[in-house]
């Protein structure tokens, strides 16, 4: 009898393999929080120690204390709140063109119709590219001589990446093609957790379609629709690979790229940590922001 | 108001026959409940009513106007879920102002509406309460008082109070009731509970296999059941159903059941074999089966089998034959297992079927 209890109890049973729930659940949870660690805490750390130095990775000098120099420096620097106007319209339109966009196709595919999940899929794909990958590329359709963009609308040489007014808005329209789909997948998420009563009681309550939309559709989809506008916002934010492939202009250097400069090429090592922790604090501002909103929307 | 009509509607879903050339008229301030057990097609017929539901044949007429093919929305008519729909994000209030604004009416007229309504069926103190924060009895008094708002010409109620406790559905009941006396709009009602459907019901339209099985006041179901079905479905406890052959021995006619004979007026001998019936079913319901201590004229003994307290009365299970017959009796009436008493069958309240197409004969006694 004693051994038949033994086996059904299951903190016994895990025993006489030698592990106890406890040192089962710290085998899975102990290198996790190693890595994060070593790998994200710890430099985290270490670079806010440097934001406060005129340290240089690339000098043998030590480095020495200079306070806030380095962040006030920055702030006042006007070419720096050039770089952050530049990313506010970058992350303006490729956001709101990603949600436009995404939110339509989600609209457009919540209904069956014939081939509905390959359709979906085909959809999915720029979204799973490399960012590099898809720079180059889109690179290669703008071209001005030879690039299908121009050839499709009939553009003549219409230059996408090199027109400094021009530049900044490819890029984003580069960044909405290959993130719509992310967008359209929470959204067609949340389109189809609306449960389907909802829809024929407005219709006996007599609503149109519009007021259905705006009445029922849109607050029910809000929080996760809301979710899909906090990743790609803090994504657009810290932009720099698609931006760094397609073009060099000045009008399209986000500040992802004027960090990238300052850091490794011109070896301003205290300052770009500086820079790396106005960009965090910003971006934390802003999700605060969405953040709040969320939890209202998810109240109701 | 509005008087609702169905003709020869049929409905399938794929190969399923789920209605079944149900032909149906409710007049206008009638209170109908379709009643049949579950998977009847009672909810897809309801549904098929209000336009959440195509139907494949058949006409539905609105005051005598051809609304099959209209969209939910222009039939002008309330449905009631059973799971309230509520719109979730909304405040009571909002919930219950949503059909008028959804057809712009001015606001002013709105608050004037929604506050008579909320005051007929007593949530003025939830308005501004999300449906969320309510508990099920009071939603479903929103989701009431959301049909009722906009003053539909007929209200449409899909088993509206059958996710309530016990208790609280005997009070929807009454409420129900009284609405339906106040606002007198067409209501039809499904639901698969006899109790609800007898107490509500202004006709009951009993449905099984799609098919409409009878259609009559509470007490012609009750008391006329058209089939064995309907015999069997109405009526708790369930009525007593055997196989019957009747004999004429010796200038008295009887009747044999589970083998048993009891005693039957002569009466019956002529009225049965006019009908030329092959196999017949005897129906009684449990207080047509009248047990005694003492020997009575036409009484046979008879054993107890089982007996079931139900406070009121009980239901005492005789031995008859092979098999056992429900009574109903007095509580306390029977002492225990296999007491010996007298029975005999009441036979003003028996019914008499076909057994093999299960109809009625339609053969009522005294």
């Amino acid at each position: 009898m004693a051994e038949v209890m033994n086996r059904l109890d299951p903190k016994s049973r895990a025993a006489a393999r030698g592990f106890s729930d406890l040192a089962i659940r710290n085998l899975f949870v102990v290198p996790t929080v190693a890595f994060l660690i070593v790998f994200n805490i710890f430099p985290l750390i270490y670079s806010l120690g440097y934001s406060f130095t005129d340290f240089r990775a690339s000098s043998k000098e030590a480095a020495n204390f200079v306070g806030l120099q380095n962040y006030r420096d920055l702030l006042a620097d006007p070419f720096i709140w050039t770089n952050f106007t530049i990313t506010a319209k970058y992350v303006i339109v490729s956001v709101t063109g990603q949600v436009l966009v995404g939110f339509g196709l989600a609209l457009l595919l919540n209904r069956s119709f014939p081939f509905k999940g390959l359709v979906t899929t085909l959809l999915l794909l720029p979204m799973m590219l490399s960012m590099a990958v898809v720079g180059l590329f889109w690179k290669l359709l703008y071209d001005p001589n030879f690039g299908i963009i121009n050839y499709a609308l009939g553009l003549g040489n219409f230059e996408w990446l090199s027109d400094p007014g021009i530049a900044l808005y490819a890029v984003a329209l580069t960044d909405i093609w290959m993130w719509s789909p992310f967008v359209m997948l929470l959204s067609l998420a949340g389109l189809s957790a609306v449960p389907k009563h909802l829809y024929e009681a407005a219709s006996i309550d007599r609503a149109g379609r519009f007021y259905v939309f705006f009445r029922i559709t849109l607050p029910l989809v809000a929080p996760i629709l809301l979710i899909a506008i906090i990743f790609r916002t803090m994504e657009a934010f810290k932009t720099f690979d698609l931006a760094f492939v397609m073009t060099s202009q000045p009008t399209t250097e986000l500040i992802s790229i004027r960090l990238y400069k300052m850091a490794f090429q011109e070896w301003q090592t205290g300052k770009s940590c500086a820079l790396a922790y106005i960009v965090l604090i910003m971006v934390l501002t802003i999700t605060n922001i969405y953040v709040k909103y969320l939890n209202k929307a998810k109240q109701r | 108001m509005a008087e609702i009509r169905l003709e020869n509607v049929q409905k399938y879903f794929g190969a399923v026959h789920v209605i079944r050339e149900v032909s149906l008229t409710v007049k206008d301030r009638e209170f109908c409940v379709l009643l049949g057990p579950s998977g009847c097609g009672k909810t897809t017929t309801l549904r098929a009513i209000a336009g959440l539901e195509e139907v494949s044949e058949g006409r539905i007429l609105i005051n005598g106007k051809p609304v099959q093919n209209l969209h939910a929305s222009d039939r002008d008519i309330a449905f009631v879920f059973q799971l309230y729909a509520l719109y979730p994000h909304l405040t009571v209030f909002e919930n219950l102002a949503f059909p008028l604004r959804a057809t712009r009416i001015p606001d002013a007229e709105v608050r004037k509406s929604v506050t008579s309504v909320a005051e007929s069926i007593g949530i003025t103190h939830l308005l501004k309460l999300r449906p969320g924060a309510l508990s099920g009895g009071d939603m479903q008094r929103v989701a009431i008082g959301r049909a009722l708002v906009r003053r539909p010409k007929a209200l449409l109620m899909d088993e509206p109070i059958g996710a309530l406790d016990a208790k609280l559905r005997e009070q929807m009941r009454t409420e129900l009731k009284r609405l339906h006396l106040e606002n007198g709009s067409t209501s039809i009602y499904v639901t698969h509970d006899q109790v609800e459907a007898m107490s509500l019901a202004d006709t009951v339209v009993v449905m099984h296999d799609g098919v409409l099985q009878q259609v009559g006041s509470p007490s012609d179901v009750y008391l006329r059941p058209a089939n064995l079905f309907v015999a069997q479905f109405i009526g708790s406890p369930v009525m007593n159903i055997a196989d019957a052959q009747l004999r004429d021995e010796a200038g008295k006619a009887s009747v044999l059941v589970h083998g048993a004979a009891f005693e039957v007026p002569r009466e019956v001998l002529a009225a049965v074999s006019s009908r030329q019936v092959k196999d017949m079913a005897l129906g009684i319901r449990p207080e047509g089966v009248l047990i005694s201590h003492e020997e009575t004229a036409g009484a046979r003994s008879v054993s107890v089998h089982l007996i079931q307290p139900y406070g009121p009365f009980d239901i005492v299970d005789l031995n008859v034959g092979s098999q056992t017959l429900r009574a109903r009796t007095p509580s306390g009436f029977a002492s225990g297992k296999g007491q010996q008493v007298w029975a005999r069958l009441d036979t003003t309240q028996a019914h008499f079927f076909d057994k093999s197409s299960g109809v009625s004969l339609g053969l009522r006694l005294g």
